[in-house]
């Protein structure tokens, strides 16, 4: 596999704290990369390293093969780009932004106006060009950002969390353009998220970062197939319980969260521990059914997001799970906010770390 | 009161009439401090982004020089730049004193602390991730310098005319490096001053209601402008 892209013994320091520390990753031509963590993990520091728009404390940067240092930079930046997390766009037209790169690079007008209207078909925003950018919503301003680094066609596209402040329905609208663009064009992809789901379905591999180091890199099954110490800190992660193990007489072990929920599971352990159930394992019913699940909970729907071809739901049950079902599901059970449903899943799928 | 009324009522019939001797002053006060604040950009500008982009040692301080230097008497300014335009001074050989250009001079220095200061609160007003961003799209350090200050234009542009504003309406520098020699080196203050004192109020007062006019004028547009969100309040003292 061709490396695009490698940060070697990569470190960051800004006044007395240090960003990341020891930095060794190489992206691959072609992959979708998460950089997965929590808030302040180092991930901005790390896209910013990628686009060339910081440069590292120690260590090396190397990109298409090429150490990346003062002489070359401004080339090097030609060929990465990266969307911020907080959307910013210029005091202009929608079509203004998305042209600027594009005049940098000296397209003639044709060509850029071509460019700029496939980008607006492709991120479902036709007919915006001459709106001002800044009046749109979140989505369509973070929409417009996306689009106006994919017209540029870099080696290297870098995407700093792309969907936290959307909706879920204009967060499944990125989604499906950042994996359209890799998979129709090959563009390599670095995108920094806190969000698991995410994180499991849309790279080919997971750095997983924590207080400036990366801890793992995996593909998502390898990283969840696991639960991880790292990934089990997290706050942001769905379906994550803190609770006191004990083992029962059959053998399984019994976790006690809080509130009255007490999951079971196969894996043995004893003690503080913490249990992840994946949302996909999770079976959602209106009534209570046999089978062979250890674990049923009564409960209430208390939030619902559509995202398109999926809803995911909350279910309170005294602790809030997580669950995910097809919206032809959720339609013909005739689903609404406080429902009432039974949750069920498996021993096995219960994960404990 | 009736020589002030009949000053007030002769004074509007210069006006209406195009006196040229009033109208001549009208304009070189224009064309001159016109010429002061084009100046005063062409040296301002860059300085107030080199200030305004940057983080550094002493940027308080700097800051705080310009400033302070809005506040400088305009006639000890006037002394100081009349010793440096006299014969024995260090730019005497110019010969610039008690001419147009040592008027234009003086006014582009008077302002350049009032362009500096409001220009760069513009510039720091922008959203910081613009550098970044520009340079994300592939712009060199100048291109995305050039993106900022595109973005703080309208900041740019009322710390243009509100050096305009203090241009037109000052009178040391004028009266001690110009000499409001008639016909060549009086402007609206000057001429104003000049022909208060020889009892000449009928073309006094013409010139005092032309020149609130333009004041009055200016300040709509910056009221204007602030109303519509364009820019941050310019009573406020940089930081």
């Amino acid at each position: 596999m061709t490396i695009a892209a490698e940060l070697k013994n990569v470190t960051k320091v800004f006044g007395n704290k240090t960003a990341i520390d020891s930095i060794n990753l190489q992206i691959y031509e072609g992959e979708i990369l998460a950089l997965l963590g929590p808030n302040g993990s180092g991930k901005t520091t790390i896209l910013k390293i990628l686009a060339f728009i910081e440069n590292p404390t120690y260590g090396e940067v190397k990109f298409q093969g090429e150490t990346v240092s003062f002489k070359n930079t401004e080339k090097a930046r030609m060929q990465s780009t990266l969307a911020f997390q907080k959307t910013t766009l210029f005091d202009t037209t929608v079509y203004n932004n998305i042209a600027y790169g594009l005049k940098i690079r000296k397209i003639p007008e044709e060509v850029r106006n071509e460019e700029i209207g496939r980008m607006l078909r492709l991120v479902k925003l036709e007919g915006f060009e001459n709106r001002p950018a800044r009046k749109l919503s979140g989505g369509e301003q973070q929409r417009v950002a996306i689009g106006r680094a994919l017209a540029l066609k870099t080696k290297l596209l870098l995407l700093d969390e792309p969907t936290a402040n959307l909706d879920p329905k204009n967060a499944s609208i990125v989604e499906e353009i950042i994996a359209t663009v890799n998979r129709e064009h090959k563009t390599t992809i670095v995108m920094a998220t806190h969000n698991m789901f995410q994180a499991k379905t849309l790279p080919q591999r997971i750095a997983l970062m924590s207080d400036g180091k990366i801890t793992e890199v995996g593909t998502p099954a390898e990283i969840f197939g696991k639960l991880s110490k790292n990934l089990a800190s997290f706050v942001a992660v769905d379906n994550t319980y803190a609770g006191t193990a004990k083992i029962t007489e059959n053998g399984t072990t019994l976790v006690d969260v809080g509130n009255d929920v007490r999951i079971e599971a196969t894996i043995q352990s004893s003690g503080k521990v913490s249990v992840f159930i994946s949302p996909e394992d999770i079976i959602l019913s209106k009534d209570r059914f046999s089978s062979s699940a250890r674990n049923i909970f009564k409960g209430k729907i208390v939030e619902i997001s559509d995202l398109g071809s999926v809803v995911r739901l909350k279910v309170d049950v005294g602790k809030t799970f997580t669950v995910q079902i097809t919206k032809r599901s959720f339609k013909e059970m005739g689903l609404n906010l406080n429902a009432e449903v039974f949750l069920a899943f498996k021993a096995s799928s219960v994960q404990i770390v | 009161m009736v020589d002030i009324l009949e000053g007030i009522a002769k004074a509007i019939q210069l006006i209406i009439t195009g006196d040229p001797t009033l109208y001549g002053i009208v304009y070189r006060s224009l064309f001159f401090s016109g010429i002061a604040v084009l100046l005063a950009m062409l040296w301002g500008t860059p300085i107030a982004m080199l200030i305004g982009l940057r983080d550094f040692r002493g940027k308080t301080i700097i800051k705080g020089f310009f400033n302070s230097l809005i506040g400088i008497p305009t006639v000890v300014l006037g002394l100081v730049l009349y010793l440096v335009f006299s014969k024995g001074g260090p730019l005497g050989f110019l010969q610039l004193l008690y001419t147009p250009g040592a008027i234009i001079l003086g006014e582009a220095v008077l302002v350049t602390p009032i362009l500096i200061s409001i220009a760069t609160t513009a510039i720091e007003a922008v959203d910081p991730e613009i550098m970044n961003l520009a340079k994300t799209l592939g712009a060199s350090e100048s291109q995305a310098a050039i993106a900022v200050l595109k973005e703080a234009i309208n900041g740019v542009l009322l710390s243009n005319i509100a050096s305009f504003n203090r241009a037109i309406a000052e009178l040391g520098v004028a009266l001690l490096v110009g000499g409001n020699i008639a016909g060549l080196t009086d402007i609206l203050t000057t001429a104003i001053s000049r022909y208060t004192q020889r009892g000449e109020l009928d073309l006094a007062i013409a010139l005092g209601i032309i020149l609130m006019v333009i004041v009055f004028l200016i300040n709509m547009i910056i009221i204007t402008a602030r109303k519509a969100k364009m820019l941050f309040t310019l009573g406020r003292s940089p930081q």
